[in-house]
């Protein structure tokens, strides 16, 4: 099996120090600085870590090669994991700050993940919210064969489909490199299309219409019509989502069409060929038959891979991340090689 | 079904550019000049049975790539007022949703589109140009003659369903 959703952690920003040039080690010690505003996972909602998680050796869950190893790569005999750091530097205002923190990340990961074991992938941190800059950090890092991915928040400031992105994609596409789209992040806009919620509750479920808006974004823009080779990889999203997404789309392309002309195939048509969503966290409906239709609806068989989302807490164990009774034939592929082909592992 | 003449108005009072509905029998049907030929369709949508003749003639736009913009075929495609699809005014031909052409096989249809179009050369080439291919549904039409400076439509003499079946 190959997971796509492995979180590695940074144990602290003091990780990130040596990696840093001079003035920006500076500005860190003598400013009130300690890393992006960002609190996707609170504490004490047993969502950021399963128990049994924490490594011996210190440092929050997801911190340790080794122990993230063992837990993952190990316990469950996977043949690959693809990790996804969510250090989200968007959410730093200094645009020049945000570079060098991804830049040290990126650097962190290849040197002291990529390392680690020859199973692990990566996913490079990006400035995002400056394309020009993220296009630079994909060009100075994207060669690297640890690397398979992009990875971005679902929150951004501005519709993935935006043209102010190109640059962005372009690099990924120089270095074939998919571009994730992850939960959380703290872009400054509210998480609901109708401003801010009371509670982490309808932030944390509520994401999926972040996740909406953004497909609906880079098929609408042409997105996929500019960039026919990109592949957007939609993590910890949900999916359960999509059938209709994809029913109501195709349904009004037919008379709205005109708006976005150069879309020339029914949305769903562009989903499934540059879509593809992880697993975690599973929406389970009451009865796995209901789970099968959906599957069914979506063509899930082809658009899922599997994920642990480790070591957020959704289940245990990758055979209790499956809804129940999932033929063996769409485990084949959702488990393995819908992310193989992918991520062309 | 032996076609059936119908008088439909003066040619005078059916100028370039503005359509006439008419009843003829059962059946309600838009008469448009557009460009100084005459071209009749049965007014109701394939889709849903909206009144299609009432809806805008526009033109078709499509796109080389995003954000940039073409106009074809001014003043010849007919949108459906009640849901936006859209029909060429000349051969009643849908306009959208190829990927079910997929599944059916259409010969006689698309040899029938293909004759229209050698009438009228020119816009079938337009068409292939912008990428799209032809919808599911086609529009009842019927032939248009001006005699004697009026407008004839010819329709059959029975009424039958306003679905034309491919």
């Amino acid at each position: 099996m190959i997971d796509c959703d492995i979180h590695n952690q940074l144990p602290s920003l003091e990780t990130l120090v040596p990696y840093l040039e001079e003035h920006w080690r500076a500005y860190i010690r003598e400013s009130a600085f300690v890393g992006p505003d960002v609190n996707d996972y609170p504490e004490g909602t047993g969502i950021p870590a399963r128990p049994g998680t924490t490594p011996p050796s210190g440092g929050p869950p997801g911190s340790d090669p080794g122990f993230l190893c063992a837990q993952t790569l190990d316990a469950w005999d996977l043949e690959l994991g693809i990790l996804n750091c969510t250090y989200w530097v968007q959410s730093v205002h200094n645009e020049y700050l945000a570079s060098a923190l991804a830049t040290a990340i990126n650097t962190w990961q290849a040197e002291h993940w990529l390392t680690a074991d020859s199973r692990l992938r990566a996913s490079l941190v990006v400035p995002s919210q400056n394309p020009a800059l993220a296009a630079q950090e994909i060009d100075r890092m994207g060669h690297h064969p640890g690397f398979v991915q992009v990875i971005l928040p679902v929150r951004s400031w501005t519709p993935y489909g935006n043209r102010r992105f190109d640059p962005l994609y372009e690099a990924a596409l120089r270095h074939d490199l998919v571009v994730g789209i992850h939960f959380g992040g703290s872009s400054g806009n509210p998480p609901t299309p109708c401003g801010w919620p009371s509670t982490y509750l309808e932030e944390y479920a509520g994401m999926s219409q972040v996740f909406q808006s953004q497909v609906l974004s880079l098929i609408s823009e042409g997105t996929f019509d500019r960039y026919p080779g990109l592949r957007v990889a939609l993590i910890e999203g949900g999916f359960t989502w999509m059938p209709s997404l994809m029913w109501r789309l195709d349904k009004e392309w037919r008379g709205l069409r005109r708006d976005i002309p150069w879309v020339k195939r029914p949305p769903s048509e562009y989903i499934r060929e540059h879509i593809r969503l992880t697993l975690q966290p599973v929406d389970a409906p009451p009865q796995s038959r209901q789970m099968l239709e959906i599957l069914e609806q979506m063509d899930g068989q082809d658009l899922l891979m599997y994920s642990s989302d480790y070591p957020h807490r959704h289940y245990d164990a990758p055979e209790e991340a499956l809804p129940d009774q999932l033929p063996d034939l769409h485990w084949d592929r959702i488990g393995t090689e819908n992310a193989r082909e992918f991520y062309r592992l | 079904m032996p076609l059936q003449r119908h008088l439909v108005c003066r040619v005078d009072s059916l100028p370039p550019g503005s359509r006439k509905l008419v009843k003829i029998g059962a059946r309600s049907i838009g008469v448009f000049n557009v460009g100084g030929r005459f071209y009749a369709l049965r007014n109701s949508c394939p889709h849903q049975g909206g009144p299609v003749c009432l809806g805008h003639l526009t033109g078709f736009p499509t796109s080389p790539t995003p954000g940039e913009f073409e106009y074809l075929r001014k003043g010849e495609i007919l949108r459906c007022p009640w849901h936006g699809w859209e029909f060429d005014v000349k051969t009643g031909q849908s306009w959208f949703d190829p990927a079910r052409l997929r599944v059916a096989t259409y010969p006689a249809r698309v040899e029938s589109g293909a004759s229209l179009a050698a009438e009228h050369p020119g816009p079938e080439s337009d068409r292939e140009m912008s990428g799209l291919r032809p919808g599911p549904y086609v529009l009842e039409t019927y032939p248009v003659a001006v005699e004697q400076n009026y407008v004839v439509v010819e329709v059959p003499g029975t009424s039958r369903g306003s679905r034309v079946q491919r």
